[in-house]
């Protein structure tokens, strides 16, 4: 099941660059958020300020309230606790080249300790098939290494790979940039399914991919988060010029 | 409407600069001959040299005393191997550690001196290194030993497999850190689960030819090895080696000592060759090897 | 799931035992210079700077000056990179430039395989099969035709400057070979098609559009090439003659700095002596750091902090 996601006064900077300026946003339960504007805007910055991931850039860091569930993730908790919870899915695929299929699926649990065989086997099915990528690899799961499947199916072991550890969210920074539009497709078809068990946020240059996917839709400019509504009001009516400006495509 | 052109594409191009690249291309050519002939004769002369004499006896015998025929180097093959080993067991863990420091934590100025100063190591003449390894070791123990020769040894891997370690591991792309840190997996065990075990074929390269320049270096051990014409397993004892052994006969004045040492160079390039491709070879496979 | 507790520890502790292993580099480096300072005091004091300029080389009385093992030493690198550097020149120029396609990669590893092979080797090698050429053939050749110039008088022996100058030479050429192509193929394709297009033959193209440009990487190569012939110790060691004189002919036997700490190192009674020698070691370290920096520095400047790696 998934949670919502609160924040408040979100702060972050790249060395003395400020990328990120005061965002408040609550994103609800068991629903895909999208995140979208120029490049430059802070949006990936933004995604990776919810499982604290920017602070691994050196000279980087964030300040602010984040609070996946109950918890405020910048509250003292340390960063390789607050990641178990969250998974998150990144532009270029990255499985890990020299680990099979199987353990790749298998890495978040064996690498945080759990070894239990069977149960393992269970979990790395149920993941694969929640992934959509079962049917494709069920027999040579445990033989071939994950970087000899094509693109789009490297993004479905990642995300497999993510879902292996149960998050109660999951982000997505711009999943399908690199992909073909088949590719493309099959994974929006997926973000659909998981809906239902998890939140999601979703990182896109991609406003068709935005209305596609996602109830709701942020605009982020300059650091700034100029607009957050149902997706649906943003791209027919939206409140602010700039958000105006943007979707029918007058910059970025 | 009258033009003067230079006519350039008209003219041949002069003799004297035609000849002047054949006899360049002709140059080049020669002096790739001349390097390629040393090596050629080097190789044929170990084999047509060494080979007569390579026999069950020499491999398995000490030497015999001077003027008696026969014997062997078997206990400076064996020497060889506990100083190497020494050698490793010092020199990789900390090579390794130094490469890992560098790649992962060292984007700082102290990492830029670490690495400017490995680079400079590598230059060292192995003769300084055994000079201070003697200082070192020799000194304190009073005498000469395997434990010296492999800590000079070992001097002189640390900035080697430092610097390729580093290299190997800068190589991994970062999408593959950061899907561990994604995971919540800490970063030490990134570093070693994931990063490492992602660029082990070239670090695993890397230390092997290391191994097998230290295998061939006879300086260092000159005075703190020294040398021994018996068996010695124990590190605190002077110790035989190969390329010591071979230095020794060569420049004796016994054509049965000359022979040997032919049959222990043969020897000791066989093996070196044999190392750095058997590695090579299992690098090129070892990619897939991906079983947890 | 089971969650392993905060690894906070752990990640300082085992980014302390890496930066430890850093440290340890520079450990070395200052250990090297310690040793090399303390054991050569004794030596430093009794003769000061004279050390250096002094020919007597007399241990029974105690007096040491190391001017034949600096001059031998320098003699028998001039001489080896007289020969080397052309050769690894031209073998760098045709491998780069000139050869077919399918040959490149066998001649680039033959190159290198002449780098794997140990000292010690290129020294039994020396003795037997390249010390008798020159001292039945080409010694005596030189001495004929050449003798005049005072390089190539005496008694061919065989063994001698000459002997070492060749060797060294066939030790250095990889290394000079290897930066020298390094460098070459990191210059753009665009200056040799810029030069193609004025109508320039293959050679004035190579000449003007990639070695000039290479200039100072190759300038670097060479010097790496001298730090690298300064230190060799045992295929010189072997076929040097290994006599402390000063001789202006080539077939003349001499003595290294290297050399002598190789031979009499292990044998040295009396804590001068063996003070001595230590120094000379200082003096070969010095020079040979020097000498690297500056190869890295001008190889660095061509191709940009790519590792170069010094040996092979």
């Amino acid at each position: 099941m998934g949670v919502g996601i609160q924040v408040e006064q979100l702060n972050a900077w790249f060395g003395k660059t400020q990328a990120l300026k005061n965002i408040n946003i609550k994103m609800a339960a068991n629903h895909a958020t999208a995140v979208i504007g120029p490049s430059g805007c802070g949006k990936s910055t933004f995604v990776r300020c919810l499982n604290r991931m920017h602070e691994t850039i050196p000279e980087a860091r964030a300040e602010g309230k984040v609070e996946i569930g109950d918890l405020n993730i910048y509250n003292g908790t340390p960063a390789v606790q607050v990641r178990r919870r969250i998974g998150m899915v990144f532009q270029k695929p990255n499985p890990f080249p020299t680990m099979s299929i199987y353990d790749n699926v298998a890495a978040g649990l064996k690498l945080n300790g759990f070894h239990d065989r069977k149960r393992l086997d269970e979990i790395v099915e149920k993941s694969l098939l929640a992934a959509a990528l079962w049917d494709e690899v069920k027999d040579t799961a445990k033989k071939k290494s994950g970087a000899s499947l094509s693109g789009g199916q490297q993004q479905r072991l990642c995300i497999a790979r993510a879902l292996a550890v149960e998050p109660q969210v999951l982000l997505m920074d711009e999943p399908c940039s690199a992909l073909d539009p088949i590719s493309t497709g099959k994974i929006e078809e997926l973000i659909f399914q998981l809906k239902e068990r998890f939140t999601i946020v979703i990182v896109t240059h991609n406003m068709q991919q935005a209305s596609r996917v996602a109830e709701f839709t942020g605009f982020f400019l300059l650091g700034s988060l100029i607009e957050f509504d149902k997706t649906e009001k943003i791209f027919t009516n939206p409140s602010d010029k700039r958000t105006e400006d943007y979707i029918t495509g007058r910059f970025g | 409407m009258a033009t003067t052109t230079a006519n350039m594409d008209l003219k041949p191009l002069s003799l004297q600069r035609r000849l002047m690249d054949s006899l360049m291309t002709g140059a080049a050519a020669l002096a790739v001959v001349l390097v390629l002939l040393p090596l050629g004769a080097i190789f044929a002369y170990l084999v047509y040299k060494g080979i007569g004499s390579l026999n069950w006896a020499f491999l398995t015998q000490t030497p015999k005393p001077v003027g008696e025929a026969g014997g062997g180097m078997a206990n400076a093959i064996a020497g060889s191997v506990l100083i190497l080993g020494i050698a490793s067991l010092i020199g990789v863990p900390m090579g390794i550690g130094a490469g890992i420091y560098l790649a992962e934590y060292g984007r700082n100025r102290l990492g830029n001196l670490i690495r400017f100063t490995a680079d400079v190591l590598n230059g060292v003449p192995s003769i300084i290194v055994g000079i201070v390894a003697y200082g070192l070791v020799v000194l304190r123990q009073g005498h000469f030993s395997a434990l010296a020769g492999g800590a000079a040894l070992a001097l002189m891997m640390i900035p080697t497999i430092t610097r390729t370690t580093e290299e190997m591991l800068l190589l991994v792309p970062l999408g593959v850190r950061e899907a561990a840190y994604g995971l919540g997996v800490s970063r030490w065990r990134t570093t070693l689960s994931i990063t490492l075990r992602t660029a082990t074929s070239g670090v695993i390269t890397g230390i092997m030819l290391a191994f097998a320049r230290i295998a061939g270096e006879t300086a260092p051990l000159l005075f703190t090895a020294f040398g021994n014409q018996y068996w010695n397993w124990n590190m605190n004892q002077p110790t035989a080696a190969l390329p010591l052994q071979i230095f020794t006969y060569a420049i004796s004045p016994f054509d049965e000592w000359h022979r040997q040492a032919w049959a222990g160079a043969l020897i000791l390039i066989i093996l070196i060759v044999v190392s750095v491709s058997a590695v090579r070879l299992a690098a090129s496979r070892g990619m897939l090897k991906g079983a947890n | 799931m089971a969650g392993i507790g905060t690894s906070r520890v752990a990640d300082t502790v085992f980014q302390g035992a890496m930066l430890a292993c850093g440290l340890s580099v520079l450990a070395l480096v200052g250990l090297i210079i310690y040793q090399l300072i303390t054991k050569s005091s004794l030596s430093w004091h009794a003769f000061g700077w004279k050390f250096f300029f002094a020919s007597e080389w007399d241990p029974v009385n105690d007096q040491f000056g190391a001017w034949p093992f600096i001059y031998g030493t320098l003699v028998s690198s001039a001489v080896a990179l007289a020969l080397a550097v052309p050769l690894a020149i031209g073998v760098a120029v045709f491998i780069t430039e000139m050869s077919p396609r399918w040959l490149r990669a066998p001649l680039a590893f033959t190159t290198e395989l002449l780098a794997a092979i140990p000292s010690v080797i290129y020294g039994l090698w020396a003795i037997f099969v390249l010390v008798p050429l020159l001292r039945q053939y080409v010694e005596p050749f030189l001495g004929r035709y050449l003798g005049w110039t005072g390089f190539f008088s005496g008694t061919p022996y065989g063994i001698g400057m000459l002997a070492a100058g060749v060797i060294l030479a066939i030790m250095v050429v990889p290394i000079i070979s290897a930066i020298t192509r390094e460098v070459m193929t990191a210059v753009p394709q665009q200056q040799r098609e810029a030069v193609l297009a004025l109508g320039a033959t293959r050679w004035e193209m190579i000449r003007t559009g990639v070695l000039r440009n290479a200039r100072a990487g190759i300038l670097g190569g060479v010097i790496l090439g001298l730090g690298r012939a300064l230190g060799e110790t045992m295929a010189v060691t072997m076929v040097i003659g290994n006599r402390p004189e000063i001789a202006k002919s080539l077939f003349a036997p001499g003595y290294t700095m290297a050399s002598v700490i190789a031979n009499e190192f292990s044998e040295a009674t009396g804590d001068t002596y063996l003070s001595a020698l230590v120094e000379v070691g200082l003096a070969l370290f010095i020079v040979t750091i020097i000498v690297n920096i500056l190869a890295q520095v001008l190889v660095w400047s061509v191709t940009r902090g790519m590792p170069a790696r010094s040996s092979t």
